[in-house]
């Protein structure tokens, strides 16, 4: 069949600028071919060459003594002791989720888990941070529906648990949502499968299932601002399949464990091209594939199709020739595909032959290691007007406020969507701080939480990105879990606006301070950019996912917290209300500064808790909703009430960083506060746990009350 | 005791099951891929654990139930044998028609993964007989399609034949008559969607599902 012709709407059309194409004819001496065109501007694109990132994500701390692989490969992999490793990464999926969200979120949920087993890891805990926009907008309700779902049908088939996650509202998100996906898995540490190939004339085999039309420009597509033809991308969304993803998970375990793989990568974005792409790269190798072995789905399907498909549950693998038969025969015995397609070779070349013809002949390495990369110019935030007064509010009435948002509801109505305890390791579940599972069939656990705070972001990027790391610190020493590293999931808006950029470069800036600080060195991340809508873009949205081990279950602060123990809050605070949850909640405002973050004080703090853990009963961090809401979560979770010492909306709706609010029992009391005093941290006893009511100083109500508002207000937002 | 589980490509539950039998009985399960025609010899019972053993694509364990291995179940629990089925393996058993009735799509029409209280309506089975007759337990629920469909007549012959062997307390998913767990007619084979395995373990948050991988053990235990 003959191609068509190379013109500048064709470049255009494919994401491509004049100043890049001519890279390419000056890279190839010659018009590509239009199969040629199709993977320049598939391994080019945003998504899959970070040209406009990359520069800024180098500044970030990836290194530790814990870390065993950290960003480049599929996900991170950091080490646990005992020969064990925990390998996660956290990954965006939200132009698709925006197309068609239960596809979109139930794939952003496969290609994450498939990043996870790719390298030898069964996934045993996932989390979402979902943002969408203003509840009452026209597209909400649906998309939460379907995304939620979407992730639910993936996940709970697959059958991994659904741990942790966050989902926020805000109208800055209506055109377009954000669907974060994170995975963990467990690995032996010395039996990590990495994508680098290596030896000339090796089979390359595709595992998994056929080849479709479905996603054909995926990478593209996500790489460029929405506008009113949105309802024509939809086919370029691709369709999930959580039933072969088991089954793909279980075979390629299975195969890892015979040594036949020589290297291994899946199919993601940019399917067959960028996997083919990325192994010879990294091994400096050349690749060569005969696309009439390719399991097609559909007839008649093209080179440029075949190169450009993100049909899903496909892998790539180099394998060692001599095991061929025994892993063929694994493949037979999960009933999936499994065909050798070509091999490698020693030039720099990527050579692709389909029906006889050569489709495309590339320099390898110039798809991936010499892409384009920009020096985007940025312009620093500028520092936020301070706080306007505000208005007095009733305690209670303040916190009425914050319990009847989706904002701060309880989110049963979203988790319990999701199977969160297949696998019968959870022992935290959903619904407070952060999920913890145990490592199977040993004594330790993994402690596992997702945050941001987009506000602030927007207000001070720098503050807002050491605030995600902070609180994602926090959460996992509230479950008393030494942290140990982080994944980033970057969501902005056009890079080419030099104020976006900004936010990004800020963002950066303050995440990589954090992370330094608080040792918890980023080993894997995803940036999404071009959230962006008729060029309205998102509030800077910088997730956090973070993971923490507990040495033993020993060692974990459990709760709940009982009647009588004490109300312990860590920390200083001035009462900090710009950017806070009670003036966005009650009065519709989203002024000042972020709290700024004192990183040696969050250190101090978390490293008391998790000293100190057999002396506390329950813990909570203090994010969105200050003292009165972490106080009233503890208090429902415990089935008990609250009464906190009186003080002003600063005292009960401040979001000062580096505070917990811990329970107690009366007779550990005396011992924590000298502790604390010994340790030079500021804890004082703010009130007791106990009866059937909430009461902030003099402003009080039944708890049964609260309650039911809080547990009902997500659906009702929705309804 | 002798236990087994089958494993289907889409099961998902497998391990937790096993582990439960060999929490309880102190000896492995033996894991049975689906592709096999016969199950090991000498078994004392034979789990269908949890999950989406074909995706689910179709019925939910519709082709689950003409897999190879199911043939060799039936003939197993036809001779006596003692079958346990949860969630998607209760799908399985009705599919095989060793258990009457059927799995409908919840009634609100989504997934549900959260803990139920539970009543234990008959001690009169090796799967309840470590319960107490009326015993309030809660036990984790996680599935798409756990309403169970059966009618009047059916309703009435389980009622008069004490084959419910629990009802849900605040009814999840629609079920009819709150059933959440039925057996045979010689009482030998429990279908039951909630999941005992999930909270066997004080760490996993309760220890209600331990009485009946316990009271089976007992019933196995050398003499």
């Amino acid at each position: 069949m003959n191609e068509p012709q190379i013109t500048e709407e064709l470049i255009s059309a494919h994401g491509l600028k004049p100043e890049e194409y001519a890279e390419i004819l000056r890279l190839l001496n010659r018009d590509p071919s239009f199969t040629e065109l199709g993977i320049f501007s598939a391994m080019w694109n945003e998504h899959c060459s970070y040209k406009s990132s990359k520069k800024w994500l180098r500044t970030l701390p990836t290194e530790g003594s814990q870390v065993i692989c950290g960003p480049g490969e599929n996900a991170g992999v950091v080490d646990i002791g005992d020969g064990q490793a925990v390998v996660f990464k956290m990954e965006s999926h939200n132009h698709p989720s925006y197309i068609e969200p239960y596809q979109g979120a139930a794939t952003g949920v496969g290609g994450i888990l498939r990043d996870v087993f790719t390298m030898g890891a069964r996934p045993v805990a996932a989390m979402n941070s979902l943002s969408f926009g203003a509840p009452d907008h026209s597209r909400t309700r649906r998309l939460v529906a379907g995304v939620v779902e979407g992730i639910g049908g993936y996940g709970n088939c697959f059958g991994v648990p659904t741990v942790g996650g966050e989902v926020r509202f805000h109208p800055a998100y209506n055109g377009n949502c954000l669907v974060n996906a994170f995975a963990a898995g467990l690995a032996e540490s010395d039996k990590i499968f990495y994508s680098a190939a290596s030896g000339v004339g090796m089979p390359v085999v595709y595992l998994g299932a056929k080849t479709g039309r479905d996603g054909v420009g995926g990478a593209t597509m996500a790489s460029a601002e929405f506008d009113d033809t949105i309802e024509e991308k939809r086919p370029t969304v691709q369709v999930g399949d959580p039933f072969t993803e088991k089954r793909l998970l279980e075979a390629c375990l299975e195969l890892m464990q015979t040594g036949a793989v020589i290297s291994i990568q899946d199919m993601g974005a940019a399917g067959l091209t960028c996997s083919a792409v990325e192994m010879g790269d990294k091994g400096s190798l050349g690749v060569r594939l005969d696309l009439d072995r390719v399991p097609c789905r559909e007839e008649n399907m093209t080179a440029y199709e075949m190169m450009l498909s993100e049909s899903q549950e496909r892998m790539l693998m180099v394998l060692r020739p001599e095991k061929e038969d025994v892993a063929r025969a694994i493949f037979d015995k999960w009933d999936l595909d499994f065909a050798v397609v070509g091999e490698t070779i020693a030039e720099d070349r990527f050579v692709i032959e389909h029906g006889g013809r050569v489709m495309a002949d590339l320099p390898l390495k110039a798809l991936s290691g010499t892409a384009p990369e920009y020096d985007r110019p940025w312009e620093p935030t500028a520092p936020a007007a301070p706080l306007a007064d505000v208005p007095a509010i009733a305690p209670v009435e303040g916190l009425r406020a914050l319990l009847a948002s989706p904002n701060h509801a309880a989110k049963n109505w979203v988790y319990e969507q999701y199977d969160h305890m297949v696998m019968a390791d959870t022992v935290r579940r959903p619904g407070a701080g952060a999920g913890v599972v145990r490592v199977h069939s040993t004594g330790k656990a993994l402690a596992f939480t997702s945050d941001v705070t987009p506000r602030y972001c927007r207000a001070n990027p720098v503050e807002g990105g050491k605030q995600a790391v902070a609180e994602a610190y926090r959460n996992l020493c509230a479950v008393g879990a030494r942290p140990l590293a982080s994944t980033d999931n970057l969501n902005f808006g056009n890079p080419e606006k030099p104020e976006i950029m900004g936010q990004f470069v800020g963002c950066i800036q303050g995440i990589g301070a954090a992370c330094a600080a608080l040792d918890m060195p980023i080993v894997s991340g995803n940036v999404s950019l071009y959230n962006e809508t008729d060029g309205s873009g998102i509030l800077p949205t910088p997730t956090i996912g973070a993971v923490g081990l507990l040495a033993s279950l020993e060692e974990m602060i459990a709760g709940p917290a009982q009647d009588g123990d004490a109300a312990v809050l860590i920390g200083t605070g001035k009462g900090h209300l710009g950017q806070s949850a009670l003036l966005f909640e009650a009065f519709g405002r989203e002024d000042g500064d972020a709290p700024h973050v004192d990183l040696e004080a969050e250190r101090r703090h978390g490293e008391f808790l998790r000293a100190n853990h057999a002396l506390i009963r329950a813990a909570t961090d203090l994010s969105d909703g200050g003292l009165a809401l972490a106080g009233f979560e503890m208090a429902e979770a415990a089935g008990t009430g609250l009464a906190l010492k009186d003080g002003d909306a600063g005292w009960f709706f401040g979001e000062d960083q580096a505070r917990y609010l811990l329970a107690v029992a009366p007779d550990a009391l005396d011992d924590l506060l000298s502790a604390a005093d010994a340790a030079g941290v500021p804890a004082q006893q703010v009130g007791r746990f106990g009866d059937a009511g909430i009461a902030l100083g003099g402003s009080a109500t039944p708890m049964d009350e609260l309650k039911s508002l809080w547990r009902g207000a997500f659906a009702a937002a929705l309804a | 005791m002798k236990s087994a589980v089958i494993v289907f490509p889409g099961s998902n539950c497998d391990r937790d099951l096993a582990v439960a039998f060999e929490q309880a009985g102190g000896r492995p399960a033996q894991m049975v891929w689906h592709k096999e025609t016969s199950l090991p010899a000498g078994l004392d019972i034979v789990g269908i654990p949890g999950g989406f053993s074909f995706g689910d694509y179709l019925r939910c364990g519709a082709i689950a139930a003409r897999s190879p291995i199911c043939r060799a179940v039936v003939d197993f629990a036809k001779r006596g044998g003692l079958v346990l089925g949860i969630c998607n393996g209760f799908q399985v058993l009705t599919e095989t028609g060793l258990l009457p009735g059927a799995l409908l799509r919840n009634a609100n029409l989504k997934y549900i993964c959260k803990d139920v209280d539970l009543t234990v309506e008959t001690t009169d089975s090796p799967f309840t007989r470590g319960y107490r007759k009326g015993q309030g337990i809660r036990i984790p629920i996680a599935h798409h399609d756990g309403n169970y469909a059966a009618d009047a007549a059916l309703l009435g012959r389980l009622d008069a034949e004490d084959r419910v062997a629990f009802r849900y307390v605040d009814n999840p998913n629609g079920s009819a008559g709150d059933i959440a767990g039925v057996l045979s007619e010689n009482r030998r084979v429990l279908g039951m969607m909630p999941h005992p395995e999930r909270l066997a373990d004080a760490a996993l948050g309760g220890t209600d599902g331990a009485a009946l991988f316990a009271g089976l053990a007992e019933a196995f235990a050398p003499a």
